[in-house]
C-alpha cells in the first residue's frame, strides 16, 4: 500500500462514526430542527454500546440498545422542541451537556476496560487483489458497509421520495406542508427520533469499530465536528461521505507527516485539522456566496399551526 | 400570548435536564466534593486549629488518599497505583480515598486542597500534579504530600519514582530479536525526558542484540486517549513496523498491533491480556510495598522527605513475563540481561553512547550520571523521530 491509500483506508475508519452522526443531523435538520446534541447522543451511544456489550456480548441486542436508548433521548430533544416551542439551540446544548455528564457517570464501573472486536468484517476474496480498491473495500467491517447503503438510501429517498418531498417541505415551510395534509409535528417527531438514533449508532460505532474501550469523553468533539460537518455537506448525504472522509484523513494526517518528516513539530501538526476547517470554510463560504446555503428555510423556527411569523 | 406557558415549560424541561447533567458530572469527579467545600468554608474560620487537631488525633491512623490521572480500569498506569492502593490497604489496614480522572490542570490543586482538608497523606500520582501538589503543600504544613516521578520536594513533600528504563532496555532485548524487518516502532507519550530516557534505552537493548534496527519514534500528546493512540500506532504500522511500544496508559497500542499481526508492548502493567498473541514485554510498576512504607514512617513518626528511586533490584520495577509467541531463547537472552542488571554487572547508560547526530555523549568505560539521565533530552543513534523543542 503506498502513502494515499493508507491515508485513504484511515480516512474511511476514522471517517464513519463522523459519516453516521452527519447523516443523523442531516435527518434532523431536514425537518426544521436543529440538532447540537450530537456529542451527547454519540456518547450516550457508545457507553450504552459498551455497557451492552460487556453484560450480553451479543451485537444484535447491544445495537437495539443503542437504538432504544437514543430514541428515549430523541423523543426528549423532539418533545421540548416539538410540543413546547422551546429553543432548539438550548434543547441541544443540554442535550450535550447532558450525554456527557451521564455517560461518564454510567460507564465508570466499565472505564478502560477493552471490549473484543465484535462487529464481523466482511472479507472480499475477489476484491483484494485490486489495487487501492481492494485495500480499501476488501476487508471492511458490516458497520462501514451500513453506512455506505444508508448514504445511497438516504440520498434516494430525500430526492426521489414523495416522503422526502415532505420531508423538505417541513423543514422549508411548515405551514404550506400542513395545509398540503402532512402532519409536521408527527414527521418531526419521526425524524428526529431517527436521527438520533443514528447519531447513537455514530458513537457505538466509534466504540465497537474504533476504538474498543470506554473512556469518559471519548469522542473528543466529534459530535461537534459532525455539527459543522452538516454544514459543509449543505445537507446532502452524498456530499457528507465525502466531508466525514476528508476530516477523517486529517484526524490521521497529523501523525504520518511526524513520521516523513522530523521539521515540523508535532503541536503544529494537531493544530492542522482545526486550520483546515477554517480555511475549508472560508473557501466554501466564498465559492458559495452568490448560492442558496442549502439550509432548510424554516431551520431553528417553531412551528405552530396558524401563526403568522 | 398563547405561546407563553409552553415556553415557560420547555425552560423547567431545560432546567431540569441541566441539573442532570451537572449532577453525573459531580458524582463522576468525586461524589463528595460538594460537601468538602462546604466543610472547608465553614472550618475557614479556625482552619488552622482544625488542621492541627486533626493531625494530633489521627496519629494511629493516618487518612490517606490518592490522586490518579486516569481511572483505575485503565490497564495501565492508574491501575498500578490502585494495585499497590489495595495491598497498602491490605498490610496497613487503613482504607483510602481515591480521586480519579483528575486532569492536570488547575482542577488537579483544587482536588488536592480538598483533601487536604481532611487526610493526612496524599499521593499524587501523575508528573503534572508537582506544582499543584507543592502549592497545596506549602499551605497545608501539617500534611504529608508524596508526589510521583516530579523533582520538587517540600518538608512535607517527597517525591518517588523508579528506573523504569532498566525495564526498557530489557523490553528492546525482546523487541530487537522479534522483529524481521528491523522496523521498530515506538509510541511516546510526551517529548519530556521521562519518555526520552526510556526510549533511548529500548532502544540501547535492541542495538545489543540487533544493530542494524531502527526505531521510529511519534508523539501522541496524551497519557490515556486510546483514540488517538490508536491512529499513532497504525500510522507506525502503516510504515512498515512489525513490533511497536508504547508509553501511554492505555493498551490501544497493542490492540492495534494485534489486528494487523505485529508485536507490541505497551507499559506500566502486563498488558498481555488483551492481546495475548501479540504481546511482547513492557516494564511494569509494582508500588504496593513502597505505599506501605509510607504510611506506616508517617504513622510511626519517621517519614522524611527525601526522594525515593526504585529500581528492579528493589522490585518497584518490573518487566512483564514475555509473551507466549516469544521463543525461549529470546527468554532467556532477556533473563541474562536482568540477571546481570540487578547484580550490578551492567549498566543502561553505558559509555560508549553516540546520539542522533552522531557526537558522542559518554565515551567508552563511563556510567551516564542518575542527574543527566533524568534530565535526557536527546536521542541516541538509531532512533528516527526528533523531540521537539
Amino acid at each position: 500500500m503506498d502513502l494515499f491509500t493508507q491515508l485513504l483506508v484511515a480516512a474511511v475508519s476514522s471517517g464513519t462514526p463522523l459519516l453516521f452522526a452527519t447523516l443523523g443531523g442531516i435527518l434532523i435538520e431536514r425537518s426544521g430542527i436543529i440538532q447540537l446534541g450530537a456529542e451527547g447522543l454519540m456518547l450516550m451511544g457508545a457507553v450504552t454500546a459498551c455497557l451492552t456489550y460487556l453484560n450480553t456480548e451479543s451485537l444484535p441486542i447491544t445495537l437495539l440498545a443503542v437504538f432504544a436508548v437514543c430514541a428515549l433521548l430523541g423523543v426528549l430533544h423532539a418533545f421540548l422542541t416539538v410540543t413546547l416551542h422551546a429553543n432548539q439551540i438550548v434543547s441541544g446544548l443540554a442535550m450535550t451537556m447532558f450525554g456527557s455528564g451521564f455517560s461518564a457517570y454510567l460507564g465508570k464501573s466499565v472505564s478502560g476496560t477493552p471490549l473484543p472486536m465484535s462487529v464481523p468484517k466482511l472479507h472480499l476474496p475477489w476484491i483484494e487483489n485490486v489495487p487501492v480498491i481492494g485495500d480499501l473495500f476488501g476487508r471492511l467491517d458490516m458497520l462501514t458497509w451500513f453506512s455506505f447503503l444508508l448514504v445511497i438510501v438516504m440520498h434516494l429517498f430525500i430526492h426521489r421520495t414523495s416522503w422526502g418531498l415532505h420531508m423538505r417541505a417541513i423543514g422549508d415551510n411548515p405551514s404550506t406542508a400542513d395545509v398540503m395534509g402532512i402532519h409536521v409535528q408527527a414527521f418531526r417527531y419521526g425524524y428526529v427520533i431517527v436521527g438520533s438514533m443514528l447519531i447513537g449508532l455514530a458513537g457505538a460505532d466509534l466504540l465497537l469499530v474504533y476504538s474498543p474501550t470506554w473512556i469518559e469523553g471519548m469522542t473528543a468533539g466529534r459530535g461537534w465536528i459532525a455539527v459543522a460537518l452538516i454544514i459543509f455537506a449543505r445537507w446532502n448525504p452524498l456530499r457528507a461521505l465525502f466531508c466525514a472522509y476528508f476530516f477523517g484523513a486529517l484526524d490521521t494526517l497529523g501523525f504520518r507527516i511526524q513520521l516523513i518528516t522530523s521539521h515540523i513539530p508535532p503541536y503544529f501538526l494537531k493544530m492542522i485539522p482545526y486550520i483546515l476547517t477554517i480555511l475549508v470554510l472560508m473557501v466554501l463560504g466564498y465559492r458559495n456566496r452568490n448560492k442558496p446555503s442549502g439550509s432548510p428555510e424554516a431551520l431553528g423556527v417553531p412551528y405552530i399551526r396558524e401563526q403568522r411569523f | 400570548m398563547e405561546h407563553r406557558k409552553p415556553l415557560w415549560m420547555a425552560g423547567l424541561a431545560l432546567l431540569i435536564m441541566v441539573v442532570f447533567a451537572l449532577a453525573g458530572c459531580s458524582s463522576n469527579g468525586n461524589g463528595n466534593s460538594g460537601t468538602e467545600t462546604a466543610n472547608a468554608t465553614a472550618n475557614a474560620t479556625d482552619g488552622a486549629t482544625t488542621v492541627s487537631n486533626a493531625t494530633a488525633s489521627e496519629k494511629k491512623t493516618p487518612r490517606v488518599a490518592f490522586v490518579y490521572i486516569g481511572p483505575p480500569g485503565d490497564g495501565g498506569w492508574t491501575f498500578q497505583h490502585d494495585e499497590g492502593r489495595k495491598y497498602m490497604e491490605e498490610q496497613t489496614g487503613i482504607k483510602a480515598d481515591t480521586v480519579e480522572n483528575v486532569p492536570e490542570s488547575a482542577d488537579a490543586e483544587r482536588v488536592i486542597t480538598e483533601l487536604a482538608q481532611n487526610h493526612d497523606i496524599i499521593f499524587t500520582t501523575s508528573f503534572g500534579y508537582m506544582d499543584y501538589t507543592l502549592n497545596v503543600a506549602k499551605k497545608f504544613p501539617d500534611v504529608v504530600f508524596v508526589h510521583c516521578a516530579g523533582y520538587k520536594t517540600n518538608d512535607n513533600m517527597g517525591t518517588y519514582f523508579g528506573k523504569n528504563y532498566e525495564a526498557s532496555y530489557l523490553s528492546g532485548i525482546a523487541a530487537g530479536k522479534m522483529t524481521k524487518n528491523n522496523q521498530i516502532g515506538y509510541v511516546g507519550a510526551f517529548p519530556i525526558p521521562e519518555v526520552i530516557y526510556n526510549i533511548n534505552a529500548f532502544t540501547l537493548g535492541i542495538q545489543s542484540v540487533n544493530p542494524d534496527a531502527k526505531v521510529s519514534v511519534v508523539w501522541s500528546n496524551t497519557w490515556f486517549d486510546p483514540t488517538t493512540e490508536r491512529q499513532a500506532a497504525v500510522s507506525l504500522l502503516d510504515q512498515g513496523a512489525d513490533v511497536l511500544m508504547a508509553y501511554q496508559d492505555s493498551p490501544a497500542t497493542i490492540q492495534a498491533a494485534a489486528e494487523r499481526g505485529a508485536m507490541a508492548g505497551g507499559n506500566d502493567s502486563d498488558m498481555s491480556r488483551y492481546a495475548p498473541e501479540a504481546y511482547l514485554t513492557n516494564p511494569t510498576w509494582n508500588w504496593g510495598p513502597y505505599y506501605t512504607k509510607v504510611v506506616k514512617a508517617v504513622q510511626d513518626g519517621t517519614w522524611t522527605n527525601e526522594p525515593y528511586m526504585g529500581d528492579l533490584k528493589d522490585g518497584m520495577v518490573g518487566l512483564a513475563s514475555l509473551g507466549q509467541n516469544v521463543p525461549d531463547d529470546v527468554k532467556q537472552l532477556v533473563e541474562d540481561a536482568k540477571a546481570k542488571i540487578l547484580s550490578g554487572e551492567l549498566n543502561v547508560f553505558n559509555g560508549s553512547i553516540i546520539d542522533q547526530t552522531g557526537a558522542e555523549k559518554l565515551t567508552a568505560g563511563e556510567t551516564m550520571e542518575l542527574a543527566d539521565i533524568l534530565a535526557m533530552n536527546w536521542f541516541v543513534k538509531g532512533v528516527e523521530g526528533t523531540i521537539p523543542q
